[in-house]
């Protein structure tokens, strides 16, 4: 049996080589984790731009497809790298898997909303942006007779309970930038606050970007924290969907990048050049796709309602976004939120039912007392395990990366932060509760 | 003859003897040896590969046990063990509901559509990856067509899918083939003069089911119950898709996938994942242990089959109705799915239409062949394994051969990304005369297919050799047999059914497998249905074809699956005639 398989292997191999060797310069290997939707319409376009060459698109997810450069990297035969996730580049820039390209490509800013497009060494290019934002089933709206919110703190208002889904950060990067944004803009503290008033309706915490839109096409949540496009592609295919943009939201690149040691490297650099080129940044525009082009000049052809971060400054302009925070705290904001929100998701809901309840109660009858116990326990809530200078700082960051130096490891970390937001949520809990005792 | 010979063993042997049994026949050294480089080669060293780092601190890379440590001590983690645990329980409770009556009534009566019953019992196993998810919940879940119309009737909802009782009700859904397909074969090896035997001394009824039946079909149902604990233990699909994190292999999966993180205790998780597989197994061993389920008769067609009375029959095929509807329920889902223009919140689909099948119908073509390919060279390794390793440790003495056992059953605890990283780190590296990595071919897709499936296989034919008599061998030995030819014309013949079954399995499964293989697939040509699904299923648009892909897969499978029943039955039949 052996024998035979590797017999037959060798005879593939073959015939494999020699296809590859004919078609020496015409093909250009891509690993990507966009859809069909996507990824066809530009195979097209660019293999009729380049009569000759032929893209390989090879469809993995994001995670997958990282974890595949990063083993196959003695043997390369991958030329394009292409994704939405900027910190999955980060990852391949910092194992030195990506090789510098710069865009022969005119009329690109510098930034889109309050995020550079490119990376500063040339490593990875934008070329195209989205932003995030709420998208949700009309019919399920409609049959709980739920109102159409229209900014991240809507969510956190009582009505939604439990009918809200979004992404983990530690799962997608897109959302773990909208993460990183509030906490930004609202700072630490009362970034978290916010978090965890919002995640505290959730209905679910999905381990992939598109769980998302998933369950909420399919009625089975309401409400979804989601990337723009999720939301007008379901549109497009006729699904019951309304979206929206907050009056702050992110706009994050999706970037592509030439792979180290590229078999094909002048297709590589070619293919890049062809997406950031006008004719390129056009197919942006067609309903299955719709992401943002990073050119300006596109917009004019694009139709009338299109969103236009270059104009509209409540498209991501508005964020304050420092990319060197959000850096040295990735894994930190990543683990804080699984730790605290994602695996504690039960008594944090738990605890949000009952502050809703107790306040519910003091809305009809007052008492200062239960005000105060339910200030309590909405504070107790937000609490955080680690301030923002312990967030960045070399000993924690190391304990998720490896650092020499020795610090706590990292699952005694997750332990500890685990039981502080837990016991947490059952102190408010009880407190609430004794607040609801009190007004009623 | 057979007795004494047993009786032999079992006493203090003579010297002479003792030698004999000790030592194997040159052959089976080299068949164990054969056994041992394949999955040393494709099982253990690639995820040796993976997981060492379990054992090693991080930053610095040296040896340490002090991520188990952290394991025992975190909280999430032992929470996770314990639900885990709890969660593969109940599904082997609720899965042996689903299958008892399914198997005894197709195999006990003359039941019309036996057959087609059996094949129909044996869909669930096939669910295709995410599209099976999304058609479950459209109609199961919180808003799905049976809540919605409970919610417009009657004014509640049930849920079905949520937390761990969801995970319980899905994975019994999915995974009770596993013990209907054992069940139901070895109650067809159950030699009929035993039951006779019993009937005549005046058993009857549901105490002859109880004390001679069932006890004979011991092995078939350890064999499947086995696995679905295992099987359940290890999945991280539905717990993920039902959004349930707090058990261990989601825990492993989330952290070995999540990406700039250099996490030891994903492969911690793994480890525990990989031993407690193994401990269930050599439970489940030892509980068979010191029985003898053989029994000498062969080839008798099974069990007696009954005429059912008119009610008998009426309630017979009510039961089996109301089973089938509930664990096809996703199927059916699958199928409207696939004709449906837009399904949101809504208890039947807007309107049908053919035209996602249209879109898929070009492309199908290679995927399908693929598949194909891929599970049927796949599940064809794994019966000649299943059966070498089967025959290995139930009829040799050979030092170690439980851990050939052991180490094929490991495989099912490993999660698939483990095993296709460690293809990849183990085969990229080594490349064919003219520069192709080895890990490029489709035959490391095969080969991890058939890895992932071995212990399916292994179990069904473990289980088939279980109930043959050894006297059978030893008889046709006394006459001047060699051992070859005795396994040849003897043991697999009377094994057929159970290495059908296996074959079965391992195909069926291989056929809609997802995660090592999406690690493997280095293009369109090469990929199977699994990996054409998965790149529909990323967008809106591409439920619709997906779905019709997924209910091409299933259909693929179940014409595969009604083949090999068709072949079982018609064998059985000629047996029973010739007789």
């Amino acid at each position: 049996m052996l024998r035979h398989s590797v017999a037959a292997a060798a005879l593939i191999g073959t015939a494999l080589f020699t296809g590859a060797a004919f078609a020496q310069s015409g093909k250009v290997t891509v690993v990507t984790s966009f859809s069909k939707d996507v990824t066809d319409p530009f195979k097209q376009a660019f293999e009729k731009a380049h009569p000759g060459v032929t893209l390989d698109v090879q469809n993995r997810n994001t995670n997958a497809g990282v974890k595949f450069l990063e083993e196959t990297k003695a043997n390369n035969q991958v030329d394009i790298f292409w994704a939405s996730a900027p910190d999955a580049f980060e990852v391949l820039k910092s194992k030195s898997l990506l090789q510098k390209h710069k865009p022969k490509a005119e009329g690109i800013p510098d930034k889109i909303g309050s995020y550079p497009i490119n990376d500063p060494e040339n490593l990875y290019s934008g070329f195209a942006a989205s932003g995030y934002g709420i998208m949700w089933n009309d019919r399920y709206a409609k049959a709980n007779k739920l109102p159409e919110p229209k900014d991240w703190q809507d969510l956190a208002k009582p009505v939604y309970f439990d009918h809200v889904a979004m992404a983990a950060p530690s799962r997608s990067g897109t959302t773990h930038l909208t993460i990183e944004t509030i906490l930004q803009g609202e700072g630490w503290e009362q970034g978290w606050r916010t978090l965890k008033e919002v995640s505290g309706n959730f209905r679910q915490i999905t381990e992939r970007s598109f769980g998302v839109p998933e369950a909420v096409n399919s009625g089975q949540v309401g409400f979804g924290i989601v990337i723009d496009f999720f939301a007008f592609s379901a549109q497009a295919s006729g699904f019951p969907v309304k979206f929206v943009y907050p009056t702050v939201t992110t706009i994050v690149p999706a970037n592509v990048a030439v792979v180290a040691n590229a078999p094909n490297k002048a297709g590589a650099e070619a293919f890049v050049d062809y997406l950031v080129s006008p004719a390129g940044q056009e197919v942006l525009l067609e309903p299955s796709i719709r992401r943002l082009p990073v050119n300006p000049a596109v917009y004019a052809k694009a139709p009338a309602d299109y969103p236009n971060p270059f104009k509209d400054p409540s498209l991501g302009s508005r964020v304050k976004f420092d990319v060197d925070v959000s850096e040295k705290r990735t894994n930190v904001v990543d683990v804080l939120y699984d730790q605290t929100v994602t695996f504690q998701l039960d008594a944090l809901k738990a605890a949000t039912k009952a502050i809703h309840d107790a306040e519910a109660a003091i809305a009809k009858k007052d008492n200062a007392d239960a005000k105060a116990l339910v200030k309590e326990a909405r504070g107790l809530v937000a609490a955080v395990p680690v301030t923002e200078q312990q967030a960045s700082s070399p000993e924690v960051a190391g304990a998720f990366t490896g650092g020499k130096e020795k610090g706590a490891r990292q699952a005694e970390l997750e332990q500890q932060w685990a039981a502080f937001a837990k016991e947490r949520y059952q102190q408010a809990q009880a407190k609430a509760e004794q607040a609801l005792k009190l007004a009623r | 003859m057979a007795g004494a010979t047993t009786a032999g063993r079992a006493h203090a042997p003579s010297v002479s003897s003792r030698f004999m049994r000790l030592s194997a026949t040159p052959g089976q050294i080299a068949l164990a040896l054969g056994i041992t480089v394949f999955l040393v080669l494709f099982l253990i060293v690639p995820v040796g590969t993976v997981i060492y780092v379990a054992f090693t601190e991080k930053g610095t890379g040296e040896f340490t046990l002090v991520n188990f440590l952290d394991f025992a001590r975190t909280d999430l983690f032992i929470r996770s063990f314990w639900n885990s645990v709890y969660v593969s329980a109940m599904s082997v409770v609720v899965a042996s509901i689903f299958a008892l009556p399914l198997a005894y009534i197709t195999t006990r009566f003359e039941f019309r559509g036996a057959m087609l019953i059996q094949t129909l019992g044996f869909l669930p196993l096939i669910m295709p990856p995410f599209v099976g998810a999304v058609a479950m919940l459209l109609l199961f879940g919180r808003n799905g067509t049976v809540n919605l119309l409970l919610d417009e009737w009657f004014g509640i909802k049930i849920p079905f899918m949520e937390g761990l009782n969801g995970v319980i009700f899905v994975q019994a859904v999915h995974y009770f083939p596993f013990i209907l397909i054992n069940l139901s074969t070895a109650l067809r090896n159950i030699d009929r003069s035993m039951e006779e035997a019993a009937q005549n001394l005046g058993s009857s009824g549901f105490r002859l089911f109880r004390r001679i039946v069932f006890p004979l079909a011991m092995p078939g149902y350890i064999a499947g119950a086995s696995l679905v604990f295992v099987k359940v233990f290890d999945d991280l699909a539905t717990p993920l898709l039902l959004n349930v994190k707090d058990m261990l292999a989601p825990q492993a999966y989330l952290r070995v996938t999540s990406i700039g993180i250099a996490d030891p205790m994903g492969y911690v998780i793994s480890v525990v994942l990989i031993c407690m597989s193994i401990l269930a197994m050599w439970i489940s061993a030892r509980a068979m242990r010191g029985k003898d389920y053989a029994t000498v008769q062969r080839g008798g067609g099974g069990l007696a089959k009954r005429t059912m009375r008119p009610w008998e029959s009426a309630l017979a095929y009510a039961a089996v109705l109301l089973i089938l509807l509930l664990v096809l329920a996703p199927h059916i889902g699958l199928l409207l799915l696939s004709f449906a223009t837009i399904w949101s919140f809504s208890p039947l689909p807007d309107a049908f239409t053919l035209a996602h099948y249209g879109r898929v119908f070009g492309e199908s073509f290679v995927y399908v062949k693929n598949t194909l390919l891929y599970a049927s060279i796949a599940g064809l390794i794994d019966v000649v394994l299943g059966t070498a390793i089967a025959y290995l440790v139930l009829r040799t003495k050979l030092i170690g051969r439980e851990w050939l056992d052991w180490a094929a059953t490991a495989a099912l605890a490993i999660p698939g990304v483990v095993l296709g990283i460690g293809y990849l780190r183990t085969f990229y590296g080594v490349q064919l005369p003219d520069g192709t990595p080895l890990a490029t071919l489709w035959i490391t897709i095969v080969l991890a297919l058939a890895i992932r499936r071995l212990p399916y296989a292994l179990r069904a034919c473990y289980a088939a050799l279980q109930q043959i008599s050894v006297s059978l061998e030893e008889a046709a030995e006394n006459l001047g047999a060699t051992k070859m030819r005795t396994v040849r014309r003897v043991v697999l013949p009377l094994m057929a059914g159970g290495i059908l079954a296996g074959f079965v399995t391992s195909f069926a499964t291989a056929a809609v497998e997802l995660s090592a293989t999406l690690m493997l697939v280095q293009s369109n040509a090469d990929a199977p249905l699994a990996y054409g699904l998965y790149v529909f299923m990323q967008s809106a648009a591409g439920r619709g074809p997906g779905a019709a892909l997924g209910v091409i897969a299933v259909l693929l499978v179940a014409l595969c699956t009604f083949a090999s029943h068709m072949i079982i039955e018609k064998s059985q039949r000629a047996k029973g005639a010739s007789r």
